[in-house]
């Protein structure tokens, strides 16, 4: 197999230097930063110069050892938006600072994990239903009585002890899994219309059914834990993997008249629901109170304009949940739309290059796990932007790698994880591994 | 399954272009509209740890000062004249933004402008700061008449310069005192503005200028205009019907004098004696419809007052009076709204007035024809007290020929020596003005008194224009309005003239 060894080592050699450029970019806004807030370098900058390098080392070793021909973009597009992120928490709060420092590093060790546990992306599909259980199981945790918490208006935080977590954002994960694992083996029954309604032929409504329930289950759970951004995610989620498996565009239809009744329906049912819309049609109705937090946003993004008032230079103690859902407006605020435009692009590359490995799987399990990763981090990713811009109404969610949250942090270093080891393995399975790139 | 692929991937662009988009809207497209909403306090913090200009009376008084601070903002704004003078300070707050003078000239006060950056520039090595000073036409004394004369009534005062249009007194009760607003405790400010809110009487509210009313009577000096310039009406003719009350076309309505007392004659006895049924029937048969429109808009009615101060109210005359309508042999045709057309032209039914629009109705009579731009700036001055900028006086709009101005001009001296302002004489003085009583249509009658007036020395164009409000009075005589606001418009006259 020499070209494998010859993809391996160009890949390998790009990513490797895609990453010292990371480094010297984080740690250039890392120290900017700091001038502009304190007007002197920060004490800890030899010490954070060796974690950041220490960090992105141990994740590129680790891809080289076990994911050798993986693609070679994915990674520093990662490094870069949880460097960019590490460094504006920062700048808002050191505390969480340090925090987020950790969860780095327990998302980067599971993300070794996950390439040292998942050698065959193929035993995942063995585990389909388990691992649609635990989703569900996963989602419906919070609701616990004595594990549960309600923060901030959300009923999606379990605690352990001292450890609180969100697991919604590892039964993403685990239901992406089922739906690809589902549907690769329906995908046949699904895509042919055997069964007659009226004019319109359909396949069997029994085809459908677990699938269904999935969804519903998982709809339901987020209505009740009032988390409308993820209830998004796994609508899109669900559609988009249906869609791509069966190739036919009356689920795609179908879906969004689903969505577009349960949209109505919930307004008009859930006053939390009524309370979004009407901050989204007129934040201004009332700008210190309900429509503060997107209010100030907007003035954050207004006062960085193009270019920004500079790292360390803004004035950032003004939006509620700014070192989480609200991250970009303070890098709008200090990076202008330069920086705005930067983290847009960097998602968009990443989602080309999740796009790209579920091409090069074929038509198997790995091509819909990688679709369905892919659609996760971009669809969440712009949940949350547009929802801060004002484009749609605010949901709260995450801006995947850049957003303070551990939770969060860890599941999108296995996801990501997950989808070099597609990578990896269609590369390393394909009769012309070159015609695979 | 790898065209589903490209087609996500193109879904996925579409969005990530729409959020480019919309970030490119917030960022550049709007951002400045954005970065200047009164609520967003992101300026003013940086306003608030740079050094910020003073705002200084005509008579050189401190009317607002930055005060410096060792916490996290290191400046305060302080008012030491209080309430006297926040109807044109305004204020300049932290949690609350800013309004009034410290608004409109933010960026003279903080030293942003292109003269004060330059004088910045130049004085690079001998640390001078850019910020600007304000000077303000308005003059400590005379505003302080205008509070004293007023009482506790709820009213308005305005009084300015016909010749220039810089105004020596802006005064409206009740009113409130900026300092409370303006403290750097964000709590405490908030608290203040909240309870401000709940007053019934609007003390934020800057009545003098951001609140119309019923003109009332003085409005006859605009109906006289219109008659004046149109041709139709001069000193001698018409002779209006001595009658209790005329009843216009179209209507049983009829329009009575005050207290049922009969009144009519030519131009200067029916504006001395305020006849309202000569006035309606000018407005319905010498004049109609148009004539008092362009009279009305000439002085500044519908249309906003180009003053330097924030968020002023527009003034409003009708413009839509129906259509003409034929009536039966030997009677003219005429328009269908013209009973309204007879109110209107005694300045009830639909007309609205700011004070600030009234004293510019008597600054146009004063001042030859010409009504000026209303302004509260007199120069900038940088730290060192050299003038930066200097407000150049210029005419807004031309009311009427110097020449009907002068037969106005007559026509109100003729209110004071014989007419219903005679409690308006001051000695040595030459004083016109035109009393009003506004019905508010209740029962029990309720009316706003008014007065609006002019005053120089004899034989020279006048150097004060005045227009009082008194809102609110129980009854509607004759004298209603020259009983009340008439003591506050001598007051507040004889103190811009410097005599007793």
């Amino acid at each position: 197999m020499p070209n494998v060894r010859a993809i391996a080592t160009r890949r390998r050699t790009t990513e490797l230097g895609l990453l010292v450029l990371v480094a010297i970019v984080v740690i250039s806004a890392y120290a900017l930063a700091s001038l502009g807030r304190n007007a002197s370098l920060p004490v800890d900058i030899v010490p954070f110069l060796g974690v950041i390098l220490a960090l992105l080392l141990a994740a590129h070793l680790a891809v080289r050892r076990w994911a050798g021909a993986s693609d070679p973009l994915v990674l520093p597009l990662v490094a870069f938006l949880n460097g960019v992120g590490f460094v504006f928490i920062a700048r808002l709060d050191e505390q969480l600072a340090g925090l987020q420092a950790t969860w780095t590093g327990v998302g980067i060790a599971a993300f070794v994990v996950t390439l040292l546990v998942v050698r065959d992306v193929r035993v995942l599909q063995r585990f389909r239903y388990t691992f649609g259980l635990i989703g569900v199981l996963l989602l419906l945790m919070p609701l616990l009585p004595v594990f549960g918490r309600n923060i901030n208006g959300a009923r999606i935080w379990v605690a352990f002890g001292p450890v609180s977590f969100q697991p919604g954002e590892f039964a993403k994960i685990a239901l992406a899994i089922f739906f690809a694992g589902y549907l690769v083996e329906r995908r046949e029954v699904l895509s042919v219309a055997t069964f007659r309604v009226g004019p319109i032929n359909t396949p069997d409504p029994r085809q459908f059914a677990p699938v269904l329930v999935a969804w519903a289950v998982s709809l339901l759970v987020v209505v009740f834990e009032r988390d409308l951004g993820s209830a998004l995610l796994f609508f899109l989620l669900f559609i988009i993997v249906l869609w791509v498996a069966t190739g036919r565009v009356a689920y795609l239809v179908t879906g969004f008249a689903l969505f577009g009744v349960g949209a109505v329906v919930s307004w008009s049912q859930f006053s939390h629901v009524q309370d979004r819309v009407s901050i989204w049609l007129n934040p201004w109705a009332d700008p210190s109170g309900s429509g503060y937090q997107i209010i100030q946003a907007a003035y954050a993004l207004a006062w960085g304009g193009t270019s920004g008032v500079g790292p360390g230079l803004g004035i950032v103690d003004r939006i509620p949940f700014d070192e989480t859902d609200f991250i970009i407006a303070i890098i709008g605020e200090e990076l202008g739309l330069l920086g705005t435009t930067a983290i847009l692009v960097a998602f968009l590359l990443l989602a080309g290059s999740g796009l790209r490995i579920a091409k090069g799987a074929g038509a198997t399990f790995g091509t819909l796990l990688a679709v369905g990763l892919t659609s996760l981090i971009a669809f969440q990713a712009f949940i949350i932007m547009a929802g801060v811009t004002r484009l749609l109404p605010l949901t709260g969610v995450t801006l995947p790698f850049v957003s303070y949250g551990g939770s969060s942090l860890v599941a999108n270093y296995v996801l990501v994880a997950l989808l070099l080891r597609i990578s990896d393995q269609s590369i390393r399975r394909a009769p012309d591994p070159l015609a695979a790139l | 399954m790898r065209r589903q692929i490209a087609l996500l991937g193109a879904a996925i662009l579409i969005c990530y272009v729409a959020l480019f988009a919309k970030f490119n809207q917030l960022q550049v497209v709007q951002a400045g509209d954005l970065n200047d909403r009164p609520e967003n306090t992101r300026s003013l913090q940086r306003d608030f740890n740079e050094p910020r200009g003073s705002i200084l009376t005509a008579d050189g008084k401190l009317a607002a000062f930055s005060d410096p601070r060792r916490a996290t903002l290191r400046y305060q704004r302080v008012y030491p004249q209080g309430e006297l003078l926040s109807a044109v300070t305004g204020y300049f707050s932290f949690a609350l933004g800013s309004t009034g003078v410290e608004r409109t000239y933010n960026d003279e006060l903080a030293g942003r402008t292109t003269a004060l950056k330059l004088r910045e520039l130049t004085g690079l090595f001998s640390d001078t700061s850019s910020e600007g000073d304000v000077v303000l036409t308005v003059r400590l004394d005379v505003q302080a008449t205008a509070r004293d004369a007023m009482g506790t009534r709820e009213g308005a005062v305005v009084a300015l310069d016909p010749r220039t249009g810089g105004i020596l007194a802006l005064w409206s009760t009740p009113s409130y005192d900026p300092n409370v607003l303006s403290t750097n405790d964000t709590e405490e400010a908030l608290r203040a503005k909240e309870f401000l809110d709940a007053v019934p009487q609007k003390p934020l509210l800057i009545r003098a200028y951001q609140e119309n009313y019923f003109p009332g009577s003085t409005f006859k000096m605009v109906t006289a205009t219109a008659g004046l310039e149109s041709g139709t009406v001069t000193q001698v003719a018409p002779d209006y019907p001595v009658v209790t009350s005329y009843t216009p076309p179209l209507t049983n309505q009829a329009i009575s004098n005050f207290d049922g007392t009969p009144c009519g004659g030519t131009l200067f006895v029916i504006i001395a004696r305020s006849c309202n049924s000569s006035f309606a029937q000018m407005a319905v048969e010498q004049l109609g419809p148009d004539p008092m429109i362009a009279a009305a808009e000439r002085f500044g009615f519908n249309d906003t007052p180009p003053i330097d101060l924030p968020d002023p109210a527009r003034s409003v005359y009708p413009t839509d009076f129906g259509d003409v309508v034929e009536r039966p042999p030997g009677r003219a045709p005429v328009h269908e709204d013209s009973p309204r057309l007879a109110q209107t032209a005694i300045g009830q039914n639909d007309v609205r007035a700011t004070p600030l629009q009234m004293a510019l109705v008597a600054a146009g009579i004063a001042a030859d024809g010409q009504v000026p731009t209303p302004h509260v700036m007199s120069e900038i001055r940088a730290r060192d007290g050299s003038v930066v900028d200097r407000y150049e006086p210029e005419t807004w709009l031309r009311a009427m020929s110097p020449a009907d101005a002068a037969i106005l001009r007559n026509a109100m001296v003729g209110v004071v020596d014989d007419g219903t302002a005679r409690n308006m004489a001051i000695p040595g003085v030459e004083v016109g003005a035109k009393t009003g009583t506004a019905q508010l249509g209740t029962t029990p009658p309720r009316s706003h008194g008014w007065m609006i007036a002019f005053g120089g020395p004899p034989g020279e164009p006048p150097t004060v224009a005045v227009a009082v409000i008194v809102e609110n009075l129980s009854g509607a005589s004759s004298d209603t309005g020259g009983s009340t606001a008439g003591p506050v418009a001598r007051a507040v006259l004889a103190s811009a003239l410097g005599v007793s």
